[in-house]
């Protein structure tokens, strides 16, 4: 049996519906979406909503941050309070990279596509992956290129068939979890759109996270890639979705006390004090095993298995700006007194040029 | 006489054609050699003299084993721009020799390796024969070590011959090997053998010779990228993103190392700067974008190729005016190019970087300070006008050594540009993000983390309106555009004002810009002594350019501008400014990669002339 004790909470008297910061889900949403109707990114902007409101992060700490695409236009469709940059395809990661070391209290979310991770943005992807930049870095994955109208993308599954039932992609895919836990990710899950429960639950414990988390969301572009003999389309999705374990999150705030059967049930502890809970279904998968993660991903590739969950999680590893030890407070807004040298300073520096 | 100790004059005096102070030393030898100690110990000696000095490096795109030639010129009255006319060549390098000692005028010195003695073909020149492999075995016994020693037994032989003081030869080699005594022993031995060698071997010589004057005292010897980090420290940098590239990478190298000594908080031992060894100059722009964008203070450096690459990011911190700046080090040519070869190459594009409508505030620092002063003032800029800002420079002013005085600390507070805090914000619910609120094109912004329920707000490349929303309408495109257009004009008296001197009644002027400065005045004077040609002359310092500059233009009937191009980028650039001014403008172009120099400005101006403009 494992127990799980957290801390208690705030005793603020509140909006029945309201989080613990007394804000409602209103305040976590953003501007009406723009995309298809059923697009599987706006099920995800929706579990994004829910996520941060049900974790209470205030949205002025957050930064968003996305590249250029269907998926990555959909930082504008949650929390408008907060900032966001639409940036340049495939280059979010670097500027998310910059971003949060210029102001380390930010809670940055990307939103990226599997074109602009997998293709034009792989290597600042990999690249982010490795200095273990702090953020949630979702990419909504269809398979596609949702915004110039229905290209393969670089995560399209060999033997894929394009709409219209003519071309086949004969390209091996890119498995974006794979190259992340290679780049040394603590935490790498793959889900799909329509399974909302996990998708939140994971960016839950995504934000409890302080380091690169990596969600590969499949999330079908119903315009371009919903076909038959497409693997991203929802009717596949929701075929074949094969979940490792069902997953349970319990942020650090909420004093609970649960018992687990310790058997059937991973507890995950965090650095925070969350905690993770991995409960057995069919398969009996160890979450920390970073061998057996690539295996399982490397079958899936193989056999055109999908299976989600929290692929791989080690939370042992420091965030880039405790890695760069980095002042406590913002370097965004450090005063003239702790970025500018002094006089004498100056005067040192002459002297060992005569 | 005690070598160690010697530091009067020669007995032999001078005779009255003897160059005092007035030398062009050129040293040839194979890159990774350690002959650039050897050099440096050289110009440092001098220095100490007293004599203005400087210092150009040409060296192969290689590690090891290409030719490699420096050149050392000292002038009393401080003309120590690019000049070849050499005085006294130093013959280490048998793959050029020949080569070398052709280019040669008559009259000049030779200091030549032995072994290379079969070069000497020609009757005109003045040679001194050293047999530097003997000398070395004498002072080195490590047979490894020889190949270096040897270009310090030329340091000693060369102070013989020129006049150059022993003892600051001595204290040079002492800076030289600061941290390394057994080395700065064997290489003080090397010079003094040099020295004592020649004494007794060689015939002193009266063309040119050095003697201690003041006019240094006080002054440094310094590299244009270590000129611009320094700036950035003092500049109030808070992160860099680079990716390496000659000639820029010791700009970013020497930055980190100040900011590693100098930026870490005393109590904690904590950075207040971040650096990332990016891993593309894609990636350096994203990241300086990214930070700048959350509020750092963010520069990234870089030379050609690297500025093509960041043209995309270029465009989007113009148009979703996110502060950046970018150092551009400018060399020769695309791809691999000359890239250890200096070049005014990038301006026309740099301008105009990335797609759309674009213009961009370009520092153009023309010495060593401003290298300085202006990397301080392109991130104040950047902030103050939350866009990019690029500061030109190149290989020239970037990594060879100049001498100048002392640079000044900052005489101004760290300006942030419009950046409302909470406070700021108040009640007021009226912040909208791309409105020009003081009609000087300017908008307020807000940084992200800024706890107020209106600070936030979409930053995106697309149409937006005047609250950031999304927006494709053409009225709304339009006026943004021009809003942008107006900020880029409050931006002319912002930058750095021209620098002009005036000559009265003088139909003639000069405009030139960056690293060209020093080759410009030199050259107003030859034109001055030898063709009676009086110029007027304007510096530019920044782009956009203001009214000075076009009074300037309008108040000369012909102007030439000089550049370090092909196709005289600038003069394009004042061309369409001022296209009424077009017709008066010529060009003054130089573009083979090797620093300009005032006599390729003063010949290209004579033969331009008309015969009624000038004096032959
Ligand atoms: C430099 C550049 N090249 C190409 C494009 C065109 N483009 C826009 S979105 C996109 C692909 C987006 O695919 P993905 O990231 O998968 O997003 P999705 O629309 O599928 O959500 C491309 C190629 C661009 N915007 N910028
Ligand atoms: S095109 Fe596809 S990805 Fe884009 S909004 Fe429509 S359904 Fe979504
Ligand atoms: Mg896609």
């Amino acid at each position: 049996m494992t127990t799980v004790m957290t801390d208690p909470l705030p005793t603020a008297p509140r909006d029945p519906k309201a989080n613990r910061l007394g804000l409602v889900l209103k305040e976590y949403q953003g501007a009406e979406s723009t995309l298809c109707a059923g697009c599987g990114h706006d099920a995800i902007t929706s579990s994004i909503v829910k996520a941060f409101f049900e974790m209470g992060v205030e949205p002025y700490r957050v930064a968003k941050l996305s590249g250029i695409g269907c998926s990555s236009k959909t930082t504008n469709y949650f929390m408008g309070q907060a900032h966001g940059i639409n940036s340049v395809h495939g280059r979010m990661a670097a500027v998310a990279t910059g971003a949060s070391l210029a102001n380390r209290v930010l809670v940055s979310i990307g939103i990226s596509g599997d074109g602009d991770t997998a293709s034009i943005g792989l290597s600042h992807f990999l690249h982010m992956v490795r200095r273990n930049v702090p953020i949630i870095y979702v990419i909504e994955n269809n398979g596609c290129y949702g915004l110039t109208k229905g290209q393969f993308s670089a995560t399209a599954d060999r033997g894929s068939v394009k709409k219209g039932g003519l071309v086949v992609n004969q390209s091996l895919p890119i498995d974006c979890c794979a190259l992340a836990i290679q780049m040394g990710c603590g935490f790498v899950a793959r889900t799909f759109s329509g399974d909302t429960k996990q998708v939140r639950t994971l960016l839950k414990a995504a934000i409890a996270y302080r380091g690169t988390a990596v969600l590969d969301i499949v999330s079908p572009c119903v315009t371009f890639n919903n076909h038959e003999g497409s693997t991203k389309s929802v009717a596949y999705a929701r075929e074949n979705e094969d979940p490792l374990h069902e997953i349970g999150f319990v942020p650090h705030y909420e004093q609970i006390t649960v018992e687990y059967d310790s058997g059937t049930t991973k507890v995950v502890e965090m650095p925070d004090g969350s905690t993770i809970t991995l409960s057995k279904l069919d398969h009996d998968y160890d979450s920390h095993d970073r061998i057996r993660a690539l295996a399982l991903l490397d079958k899936a590739r193989e056999e055109l298995l999908f299976y989600t969950g929290l692929i791989y999680y080690n939370g042992a590893m420091a965030p880039l700006d405790q890695q760069m030890n980095l002042v406590d407070e913002p370097l965004a807004t450090l005063p003239e007194s702790r970025v500018r040298p002094s006089r004498e300073t100056l005067a040192e520096i002459m002297e060992s040029f005569q | 006489m005690n070598v160690a100790t010697h530091r009067v004059p020669h007995p032999t005096p001078a005779v009255s054609t003897t160059k005092i102070n007035d030398l062009v030393l050129k040293i040839a030898t194979a890159n990774g050699s350690g002959s650039q100690s050897a050099n440096l110990i050289l110009m440092r000696a001098i220095f100490h003299m007293g004599i203005p000095v400087s210092s150009k490096n040409l060296f192969p795109s290689n590690i090891q084993g290409l030719p490699t030639w420096f050149t050392i010129r000292a002038n009393e009255d401080g003309w120590i721009g690019q000049k070849t006319n050499v005085d006294v060549l130093i013959a280490m390098n048998a793959e050029t020799a020949a080569q070398d000692l052709a280019d040669l005028h008559p009259g000049a010195i030779v200091i030549i390796n032995e072994a290379l003695k079969r070069f000497v073909v020609r009757t005109d020149l003045t040679v001194f024969t050293v047999p530097f492999s003997k000398l070395v075995e004498q002072v080195c016994e490590d047979t490894r070590l020889r190949k270096m020693v040897a270009n310090i037994i030329y340091v000693g032989v060369a102070a013989f011959l020129l006049y150059i003081e022993m003892d600051e030869v001595r204290n040079a080699i002492t800076t030289q090997f600061a941290r390394k005594p057994k080395a700065a022993k064997l290489n003080g031995d090397a010079a003094a053998l040099g020295y004592s060698w020649a004494k007794e071997h060689l015939e002193e010589q009266s063309v040119c010779r050095l003697r201690r004057t003041n006019k240094t005292k006080g002054n440094i010897i310094i590299e244009g990228n270590e000129a611009t980090a320094l700036g950035a420290l003092f500049g109030g940098v808070t992160f860099v993103s680079w990716y390496p590239i000659t000639p820029s990478s010791s700009f970013a190298e020497t930055l980190s190392y100040y900011l590693e000594k100098y930026r870490r908080d005393p109590d904690t031992g904590k950075a207040t700067y971040a650096v990332v060894q990016a891993e593309d100059e894609l990636a350096a722009i994203a990241m300086v974008v990214g930070a700048g964008w959350a509020g750092a203070r963010a520069i990234t450096g870089t030379s050609g190729p690297g500025v093509s690459l960041m043209a995309e990011l270029a465009g989007f911190s113009y148009f979703a005016e996110v502060p950046a700046v970018i150092v551009d080090v400018q060399r020769m040519g695309p791809s691999t190019g000359l890239p250890t070869r200096t070049s005014q190459g990038d301006i026309a594009k740099a301008y105009q970087l990335s797609h759309g409508d674009c213009k961009h505030i370009l520092l153009i620092p023309g010495n060593i300070r401003e290298c300085f002063e202006f990397a301080g003032e392109a991130l104040e800029l950047a902030e103050s006008f939350q866009t990019l800002v690029l500061l030109m420079t190149d290989l020239d002013l970037a990594m060879n050594k100049w001498l100048s005085e002392p640079f000044d600390f900052p005489n101004k507070l760290l300006a942030r540009g419009k950046v409302l805090t909470a406070e700021d914000l108040g009640q007021d619910g009226s912040f909208a993000r791309y409105r020009d609120v003081d009609g000087d094109g300017i908008p307020y912004r807000t940084l992200p983390a800024t706890n107020h329920p209106n600070a936030g707000y979409f930053t995106r490349g697309t149409g937006h309106t005047e609250s950031a929303g999304y927006t494709e309408d053409p009225v709304q495109w339009h006026n943004n555009l021009d809003r942008l257009a107006k900020k880029f004009d409050t931006a002319r008296d912002r930058v750095p004002r021209p620098v002009i001197e005036l000559v009265p009644r003088t139909k003639t002027g000069i405009i030139a810009y960056g690293s060209s400065d020093l080759a410009v005045r030199e050259a107003r004077r030859l034109l001055e002594t030898r063709h009676e040609l009086a110029s007027s002359y304007l510096r530019l310092r920044a782009l956009p350019v203001n009214h000075e500059v076009h009074d300037f233009i309008a108040g000369h009937p012909v102007v030439y501008v000089v550049e370090q191009n092909r196709d005289a980028q600038m003069a394009s650039i004042l061309r369409s400014e001022y296209p009424e001014l077009a017709p008066r403008i010529r060009s003054v172009l130089h573009y083979n990669g090797l620093p300009i120099d005032a006599e390729t400005i003063v010949s290209q101006i004579v033969d331009r002339q008309t015969s009624k403009e000038i004096k032959p």
